[in-house]
């Protein structure tokens, strides 16, 4: 009997399930029960963080500044006078380049003082013309790749134009010119230095692993308090969140590379710094320019989530839209951010495979042509701006700067698309809202709720246990106990439920829907397309529709989630069957096996680990979501860190509730991965 | 192909390696300076250090062409590396034209490398965003030349190497031989004294490797480095080098030349390794023909004393009389007859490889 348990892993799980079912059973509800709630004990720890942070900024190594307005020298401590230095530094750029496009004072007020600037108002930096920056930066797409390039970017700078979006763009677009270049280069710093020292690295996959799951709001607090509120405040939280995946693909990809790619650039003789430059970053680039991706999509992800602590721009705007429910605006400023990543992300791949031409023999003219066009279109843009002064005498020009929301818009044709929706479908909608809320939603938080705390540790434990014996169990119960421990553990399993529900609906959506799509060529080259580009929007595009036919209900934060993580899902299906190897088909065909048995017997199984691999993005993503479905409200963890922003004492609450989500992701993580690397040495795939 | 070594050995060896020791794993150095130079594989294995290089001592001299010869994972390639400072050796001593290179500091050793070395991958090693061109200029672009300077050099070495058209296509756009070509463009770019190839060929196809081989004949015939040739494949071999090394984990075997690493096997391993070895591709007329007498009755042919059976077998064998064998003057040193012939082909235990060169 104990040796059938043994050996055979269904029948474990089953004894844990009937095991699990009992004790919830038995343990009663009751708050003094340490069986059903555990007690507390960290209850001091965010007010513990919050002391020290506050000393660390406040009271440590004070050293003496001159101040020049007293003409005294004054203690400061050090932190503070190096988080404000940063911030200035950081906001400078921010507002060199914005200024660039849109005009300002600021610049000039930062080399000659505020009282100079006011006394000599002609000092004012003037905003290009936007058929200027239009025509500039589609020369740019032209000189880097081509006529489609330049196209492409034409038509984002003139949809943003005639939506009227011009300003808030342009802000949010020298916010993310900062932002990127900064992570990137860092990311590929820090990649380069953990490649280079085994220790650093070690100390940094950790780090890495609970920096990508721990949800973005966490970051703001800390980031808040420590440099304040503003663009530079945003991008600094912005470069925290987009350099991980930087560090993480820089890092894989110089990995991956041959050692002789490394000793042909030594015999070549390269030093040190001409091997990285010339030969090991440009060779890793396939992987690099992941990031670089990566890096661009988090940026602007991040659009929304920045102007909580006071970024300016198109985040700021949707933030308000969709707070007024005006879904029609939502969209069009959701497709104003898409379109600058997409073409960010186009320019920046352009740029890294550029390549010069050594045999041309060029004149001046044709060396410097792009210059040279550029000096057309600039001193056009110009003449055309003056003479619009003439023609528009409201005050607006419109071939200078398009005022914000005086563009053209399809605002109303949404609303009344919403609105035609609603009176048709209204009864249906609200059936299905309701039904989804009462019969299935508030049943299975009930469920979660009800679970005793010890049901919950035995029956992740135990599963722990079954795929990966006592380590893989003692770390899982290690996270669940950090959560277990806070206050917060009801909020927990709300998220939990929410996110579990979410997981298993997309996971199903996207395991049929990718095998459907991987039975053909071409249905695989269209559904991966299709994935590509919905990973390119930002995650909380997917709430607007939603929100358009559910309101602001759980419903809609389960959809939108479902929505997001189908798309991992999908994907790591889809690359997971078509990784099997085509022998193997035919050695089942041969066999006898019709086409339904083979995927159960062959495939499936061969590309578990893929999928399994898949389910554990999906669970990443949906933890990610969920804290963004807190904008529109929920009652999760989300909610809570959410609401600690605007508390003053917030950073230890946020901290301690960001780690909470983290490690119900980590904990997840580390049950799934090492299922699925069991998978793969079982067959032979590693 | 003649034997330089010999004419050559009184002058100074490009390469000298001392008692080289290259052991992998953490502790390797403390082991090997407590076993006295007498380094046991399977003991040090236990210990978790691996022997790549065992106690190698040889000299390569100018223009040679030494071949190094073994199975996978005999340490040629560990070798070839220690020699280029890619790996540091744990043990012994190294000299490039005297000079010790294991005390070079890094600069010396860039300095090195962009003056005198030069190295061909198995892998290719090309670098994937430059253009065949780019490829071959890096080294002269690394060493702080301008680029005019490099593209036109560059563009010498594509024509040296018959890409003649192919100079702005992507490695990824060219097939497997002419990948190699570039890696061959590249590693002489900045005219080397000594060129290191590690099995350039091996990913190579036959046929395309056979073509390789010519060039490489070609290219060496006109600018004679010194060259260290690591290679898998006995008939490349025989049809390159001077010398040949043969190596059995990490140990040098025996270093000779091709005649008389056949004819005279220094180790049991070595036997094994050269028995399928066609003779007549390797033997010179020298070693197999008859004293002369003048009394016998001579054919008109004569062939050279340091000709390959191989190359003059099919003329001897059509010859109805014995042969006369001349030395570099053009006198009678000795005659040939083609029964003998027959038996080196197909007689002894080589007759297998009468089979083979057919
Ligand atoms: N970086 C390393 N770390 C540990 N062991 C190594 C390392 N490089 C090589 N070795 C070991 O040293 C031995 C010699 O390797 P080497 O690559 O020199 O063989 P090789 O003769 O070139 O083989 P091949 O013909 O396959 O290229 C092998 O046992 C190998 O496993
Ligand atoms: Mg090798």
């Amino acid at each position: 009997m104990i040796t059938t348990i043994k050996e055979r892993k269904y029948l474990q799980f089953l004894l844990l399930l009937v095991v699990f079912y009992l004790l919830c059973l038995i343990v009663p509800p009751s708050d003094s029960n340490i069986l059903w709630r555990f007690p507390p004990l960290l209850k001091q720890l965010p007010i513990i963080i919050n002391d020290s942070v506050n000393y660390l900024l406040f009271d440590w190594w004070l050293i003496d500044v001159w101040d020049p307005d007293i003409e005294e020298f004054e203690q400061k401590p050090l932190v503070n006078l190096i988080t404000r230095a940063f911030s200035g530094v950081i906001l400078f750029m921010i507002e060199f380049i914005r200024e660039i496009m849109l005009g300002g004072v600021k610049t000039i007020v930062t080399f000659s003082g505020w009282e100079w600037a006011t006394a000599n108002p002609w000092a004012r930096w003037p905003a290009l013309p936007w058929t200027v920056v239009a025509g500039g930066a589609t020369i740019i797409g032209y000189a880097l790749k081509g006529p489609r390039l330049a196209l492409f970017v034409f038509f984002t700078f003139a949809y943003i134009a005639l939506f009227g979006q011009w300003e808030p763009s342009m802000e949010t677009l020298s916010f993310v010119l900062i932002a990127a270049p900064v992570s990137v280069l860092l990311g590929l710093a820090l990649g380069v230095w953990a490649f280079r020292s085994r220790r650093v690295e070690t100390i940094m996959n950790p780090l890495l692993n609970v920096a990508q799951i721990v949800p973005h709001f966490s970051y703001l607090i800390p980031v808040m308090i420590f440099f304040g509120i503003g663009d530079h405040a945003g991008a600094i939280a912005t470069v925290i969140f987009a350099t991980p995946p930087m560090v993480r693909l820089t890092l894989l990809g110089l990995k991956k590379l041959p050692p002789e790619v490394a000793e042909a650039g030594l015999m070549s003789g390269c030093n040190n710094r001409q091997l990285l430059l010339k030969v090991l970053i440009p060779t890793a680039r396939r992987d690099i320019l992941i990031g670089v991706n990566q890096v661009i999509m988090q940026c602007l992800a991040m659009v929304v989530i920045a102007s909580l602590i006071g970024a300016k721009g198109l985040g700021n705007n949707l933030l308000i839209a969709l707070n007024g429910l005006r879904i029609g605006l939502a969209l069009e400023l959701g497709v104003c951010i898409v379109l600058i990543a997409i073409m960010l992300d186009r320019l920046s791949l352009a740029w890294a495979n550029k390549q010069t031409d050594y045999f041309a023999d060029l004149s001046f003219v044709q060396r410097n042509k792009f210059s040279l066009i550029f000096g057309v279109v600039f001193v056009a843009g110009i003449i055309l701006a003056y003479i619009g002064s003439f023609f528009f005498k409201d005050g607006f020009n419109y071939l200078y700067l398009i005022p914000h929301n005086k563009g053209i818009t399809t605002q109303d044709f949404w609303q009344s698309g919403v609105d035609w929706i609603w009176d048709t479908f209204f009864y249906s909608l609200k059936g299905f809202n309701e039904w989804l809320i009462i019969d299935v939603l508030v049943p299975v938080k009930t469920a979660y709720l009800g679970m005793p705390v010890i049901a919950t540790f035995t029956l992740v434990m135990g599963v722990g246990f079954i795929v990966g014996g006592t380590r893989v169990a003692l770390s899982v119960g290690g996270f669940l106990l950090f959560i277990a421990l806070t206050e917060w553990w009801d909020r927990a399993l709300i998220t939990a439920y929410l996110v579990s529900l979410a997981v298993v609906i997309s996971s199903i959506i996207g395991i049929v829907a990718g095998t459907l799509c991987a039975q053909h060529p071409v249905t695989t080259r269209f559904i991966l397309t299709v994935c590509d580009t919905f990973q390119t929007f930002p995650s909380f595009i997917y709430l607007i529709p939603v929100m358009m036919l559910f309101g602001v209900t759980d419903t809609s934060v389960l959809i939108a989630i479902v929505v997001y993580t189908t798309v991992p899902a999908t994907r790591y299906t889809v690359e997971g069957l078509i990784s099997v190897p085509a022998a193997l088909h035919d050695a089942g065909s041969m066999s006898g096996v019709n086409r339904i048995q083979r995927y159960f017997s062959i495939e499936l199984p061969m590309s578990f680990p893929h999928l399994a691999l898949g389910v554990n993005q999906t669970v990443v993503f949906a933890l990610s979501m969920v804290i963004i479905g807190a904008l529109i409200g929920t009652d999760d963890l989300g909610q809570l860190i959410l609401g600690s922003l605007s508390d003053r004492q917030g950073v230890g609450n946020g901290l301690i509730l960001g780690l909470c989500v983290a490690f119900i992701g980590l904990a997840i993580d580390q049950i799934i991965r090492t299922w699925a690397n069991q998978r793969k040495q079982a067959l032979g795939l590693d | 192909m003649t034997s330089q070594a010999e004419t050559s050995s009184s002058s100074t060896p490009v390469i000298r390696c001392d008692s080289v020791y290259k052991i992998f794993g953490a502790n390797a150095k403390n082991m090997l300076d407590a076993s006295n130079g007498i380094v046991d594989a399977a003991k040090f294995q236990e210990a978790g250090c691996i022997v790549g290089v065992n106690n190698a001592s040889f000299e390569v001299f100018p223009g040679e062409l030494l071949i190094i010869m073994g199975l996978s994972g005999s340490g040629k390639s560990t070798l070839l590396r220690c020699i280029s400072r890619l790996t540091d050796a744990t043990g012994g001593k190294i000299y490039i034209d005297g000079e010790d290179i294991l005390s070079m500091n890094d600069k010396q050793l860039i300095e090195l490398r962009r003056s005198k070395m030069g190295m061909v991958f198995q892998s290719f090693a090309l670098l994937p965003h430059k253009t065949v061109l780019e490829n071959i200029a890096f080294p002269l672009q690394v060493k702080g030349i301008s680029t005019e300077a490099s593209i036109k050099r560059a563009k010498e070495m594509v024509d040296l190497v018959s890409l003649t058209g192919r100079e702005n296509y992507f490695p990824r756009e060219l097939s497997g031989g002419q990948q190699q070509r570039v890696g061959i463009a590249r590693s002489l770019a900045i005219e080397p004294d000594i060129w290191f190839l590690d099995e350039p060929f091996s990913a190579l196809d036959p046929l395309i490797r056979k073509e390789m081989q010519d060039e490489f004949l070609r290219l060496q015939g006109a600018l004679s480095k010194t060259i260290l040739f690591v290679t898998h494949d006995f008939d490349e071999a025989l049809r390159l080098a001077d010398r040949i090394a043969i190596m059995k984990d990490g140990i040098i075997e025996q270093l000779d030349t091709p005649a008389n690493i056949v004819l005279n096997p220094a180790t049991e391993y070595v036997r094994k390794f050269t028995e399928e070895v066609p003779r007549e591709k390797v033997l010179k007329i020298e070693s197999v023909m008859d004293p002369f007498n003048p009394t016998q009755d001579m054919s008109d042919l004569k062939v050279p004393k340091n000709a390959i059976i191989e190359t003059v077998a099919e003329s001897i064998l059509n010859s109805s009389k014995p042969v006369a064998v001349i030395n570099e003057e053009g006198a009678i040193v000795g005659s040939l007859t083609a029964s003998k012939v027959v038996n080196v082909l197909f007689g002894g235990h080589t007759g297998k490889s009468g089979e083979q060169s057919s």
